[in-house]
């Protein structure tokens, strides 16, 4: 168990590495085989017909594009091969594969499984409103993982996203309702996320429990408790407590005409513009502030920060706060920013997946938006797919995210470390 | 949560790493009793039996708040609160006793019924419940006991129904064999999702919490995958849902057909036996255990503690996969859905806390579940109460046991030991009595 000896060596470019990780490459070469597999042994023939801008007033329209699917595939298979093998020629020469690289790649084996699935198929697949529906799923996932990586990095497990998540949902939409104002249910989901925070700061920072099992606890209490009110209370007054209005949609005037992009970035709900500031500020706080320096230094080594004054306990315990002020929002945007009403357990697990994407983003706020994005994703695209009567299971797709983490976990994919102090309640000696 | 294990961080004494054995005793008060019946009192009122009861009650007056708060009959007499306030008392202890009272004659004894055989059916169909629960929890305290914390009951019990429930009905095979094939393979199929789990812990240093946390959803929708093709839907069903099971693999009935009390149940106390004799009786279970208090000295003493997570994983998945076997072939044998699961991987959590990880502990809090379960059913079908109130009662349970301190201030309780003046002061007591004996202080102060 000594294994784990390749800590920080290969973090940083500037670190003289002895040898460089050949996971990137190895990793590609696996996927480029897979999709060999898929795209040239179980080639697909047929037209797929991609569509980019849906009927609506676009200043540009985008033709219809019809795909010779078998063709295509193999292009793309080979493509995927040849990238593989740079990475592994880069690799040999020492030089780092970068994002880009893999963002790339990452793109093209989008491209070909897309195209394989909708080869001759009637139907058209429509990239806006795939990509967009990929961000409506997303944006609780960004705000889960956002809060998830704040609390990490100031040195507590967050298993309770889920619960801050279904809280803010249902408080969101019980205000919302009776105070018939969206902007007031926002605030109220961002105060329910504190409060559940508050419990978890309390419990794992004052009285050192374990923070997993208070995370999984709250998660259970939430949902008992927020089922229970929701049965015995909001279905006895539908009207009354639970149908809130819904969030408009705010087009940014001029940007939100751009084909593709203009739709899904610009031509939002307020929670996703507050997501995109809330990404922003979250990566500059921690990287470019004294407050972020010190969350890491709490995070990282509690001692050393106590020793130079910093109090670990107070820090810790208001930066989970702050986190389930994140999640709290991120919660409304289950009940005001998608169908309206609270349902019993809507968030589905929602939590979980964006405690995997901090995990699989390595702790780092874009990374993990990153992998909260392509969990919702390809939670979007089986939707999506399975609308089109794609030949693809359903389940296999949705239970992507979760192998994906897997695998990262156990060091296939990517490298993973957390705070060294996640996890660990710091009593002062 | 970082990806090493504990023993390769380099942090000394912040804290236990996964300690939930050390709920109770994470506090920095050293026991400095001032005389012999003092002691002996201080031990009783900081006892864990004590603060068990005592957290459970807190629960229930909580629980009590949360019934009168959301009552209509409530609601209306507070209308005019300052006019008539005893309607409204009233009313409250309406809603309230009467939630309690039907959790009692739903989960332990029916009073409104004629005779014996007809009251005590209802915690007979209580066991019925606990049963489940108190495998997953044998499960899940067994991995609490070596310091491994295994969230993935969910999984695990999908796993082992799946394959259990296939084997169930998918063959012909004389009665008694059948069975019997059908819980050997649900508990490889327990033992199978386990061991994933403790080879990634031990080959790769994977944390058992997330990979349990994702192989959860994976066992889930693989279920559901299968619970759609041929393999396990039943062909007549338009729903995604099983065949029934075949009756010659399903438990058969220890009171006869009137109570819902099977073999099962016998397999259950089998198992908290076996783990009892494990954990304390077995070089094994020695081993575990010291793994889950230091997983550094273990391994300094010779301990091999990965092949020990391994072991631990694949034990837990065996019992948490008996709970899964339950579910088929005890408790819903006329199909399963994906659903089977029932919530019981995460109840497990709390009934191996409530249970302070010990199997007599574990076997006293499932059948406590058990009963509020059953309970909530009777609660919910007389007084409108929903079920889930139940898993609100339970997590608060488990709050309240998880911090001792908390409960101890609630109910004015002595904190172990004579209240030092400072904080530093009781650490350096604690210091010098974990230094100098490891047996009772005040017992050598004296």
């Amino acid at each position: 168990m000594t294994t784990v000896a390749d800590k920080p060596t290969t973090s940083t470019s500037e670190a003289a590495a002895p040898r460089l990780s050949r996971k990137a490459p190895i990793a590609m070469g696996i996927f480029a085989l897979l999709a060999i597999l898929l795209l040239i042994v179980f080639n697909r023939a047929g037209l797929s017909h991609i569509e980019f801008t849906p009927n609506q007033k676009g200043a540009v329209q985008i033709p219809l594009l019809n795909v010779a699917g078998g063709p295509t595939e193999i292009v793309i298979a080979i493509l995927l091969a040849l990238m593989a093998i740079g990475s592994g020629v880069l690799n040999w020469f020492q030089l780092r594969t970068r994002l880009w690289y893999i963002a790339i790649f990452a793109i093209l084996i989008v491209t070909g499984f897309l195209v394989w699935a909708s080869a001759g198929l009637s139907g058209q697949l429509n990239v806006t409103d795939l990509l967009t529906g990929a961000v409506a799923i997303s944006t609780a996932l960004i705000f889960g993982a956002l809060g998830g990586v704040i609390t990490e990095k100031v040195g507590v497990v967050n298993v309770a996203i889920e619960g801050q998540l279904l809280m803010g949902a249902f408080v969101s939409a019980v205000t919302a309702t009776v105070t018939h104002s969206v902007v007031a249910g926002i605030i109220a989901a961002a105060v329910a996320g504190v409060l559940v925070s508050f419990v978890l700061g309390v419990f794992a920072i004052k009285y050192a429990v374990n923070q997993v099992i208070i995370g999984v606890v709250l998660n259970l209490l939430v949902a008992g408790l927020t089922t229970f009110l929701y049965q015995d209370v909001l279905l006895n007054s539908i009207s009354a407590l639970n149908s809130p209005p819904s969030l408009p949609r705010l087009p940014i005037p001029g940007i939100s005409l751009i084909p593709v992009l203009g739709p899904l970035l610009f031509n939002q709900n307020i929670i996703v513009y507050l997501m995109y500031v809330a990404v922003v500020a979250v990566t500059i706080g921690l990287y470019r502030t004294r407050w972020g320096l010190r969350l890491r230094a709490v995070g990282e080594h509690p001692q050393a920060a106590d020793t130079v004054g910093i109090n670990v306990g107070r820090t810790r315990f208001w930066n989970v706060a702050l986190a389930g002020v994140i999640v709290g929002v991120g919660g409304a945007s289950f009940t005001l920013g998608g169908v309206g009403a609270f349902g019993a357990n809507m968030t589905n697990g929602a939590g979980y997946i964006a405690l995997a994407a901090v995990i699989f983003g390595g702790w780092d706020p874009i990374r993990a938006t990153l992998a909260a994005l392509l969990f919702g994703f390809t939670e979007n695209l089986q939707s999506v797919l399975g609308t089109l009567q794609s030949p693809v299971p359903n389940d296999f797709l949705l239970m992507l995210p979760y192998v994906v983490t897997i695998l990262a976990v156990a060091g296939f994919v990517g490298r993973v470390r957390g705070p060294a102090a996640s996890g660990r309640p710091y009593v002062k000696s | 949560m970082s990806t090493e294990l504990p023993s390769a961080v380099p942090v000394a004494d912040t804290g236990t790493d996964l300690g939930p054995l050390a709920l109770g005793n994470t506090e920095p008060d050293a026991p400095i009793p001032t005389s012999r019946f003092g002691a002996y009192l201080q031990d009783v009122m900081s006892s864990s039996i004590v603060l068990t009861i005592l957290a459970v009650f807190a629960s229930l007056v909580i629980g009590g708040v949360l019934i009168a708060a959301t009552n209509a009959d409530v609601q209306a007499a507070s209308g005019y609160f300052f006019g008539r306030p005893a309607d409204t008392l009233e009313a409250i202890w309406q809603s309230v006793s009467g939630a309690y009272a039907a959790i009692f004659r739903g989960g332990v004894y029916d009073f409104t019924s004629d005779n014996f055989a007809s009251g005590i059916g209802s915690f007979l169909s209580s066991l019925n419940f606990a049963t489940p629960l108190i495998a997953a929890g044998l499960g899940i305290a067994v991995g609490f006991r070596s310091g491994i914390f295994n969230i993935g009951g969910t999984g695990i019990i999908l796993a082992s129904a799946g394959v259990a429930g296939w084997v169930g009905f998918a063959f012909d095979l004389p009665a008694g064999i059948h069975m019997i094939i059908a819980v050997i393979a649900g508990l490889f199929a327990g033992a199978v999702w386990g061991f994933i789990v403790g080879f990634l812990k031990a080959r790769t240093g994977a944390h058992e919490v997330i990979v349990t946390i994702m192989l959860n959803y994976v066992a889930l929708y693989l279920l559901d995958y299968l619970l759609n093709s041929p393999v396990l839907r039943d062909p007549s069903s338009n729903a995604p849902i099983s065949p029934s099971e075949k009756s010659t693999a399903i438990f058969f009935d220890l009171l006869g057909p009137r109570y819902p009390v099977n073999f099962g149940f016998i397999l259950v106390i089998l198992a908290t036996v076996f783990c009892w004799w494990l954990l304390s009786r077995s070089s094994l279970g020695f081993k575990l255990r010291a793994v889950g208090e230091n997983p550094r000295a273990a391994r300094v003493a010779g301990i091999r503690i990965n092949r020990m997570y391994v072991y631990v994983m694949v034990l837990s998945g065996i019992l948490v996969g008996l709970a899964g076997v339950y579910q088929v072939l005890g408790k819903v044998t006329t199909g399963f859905e994906r659903g089977i699961d029932a919530g019981i991987g995460f109840t497990a959590i709390t009934v191996a806390l409530l249970g302070r990880s010990k199997p007599g502990g574990v076997f006293a809090a499932g059948v406590l579940f058990g009963i509020l379960q059953a309970g909530s059913y009777t609660m919910q079908a007389e007084q409108g109460v929903n079920v889930n109130f139940i898993a609100v009662i339970q997590a608060v349970i488990v709050l309240f046991l998880a911090a001792p301190p908390l409960v101890r201030a609630i109910f004015r309780l002595p904190t172990p030991g004579a209240k030092p003046r400072s904080r530093s002061k009781a650490l350096a007591a604690s210091k010098a009595a974990a230094t100098a004996t490891p047996t009772k202080m005040g017992a050598v102060a004296k």
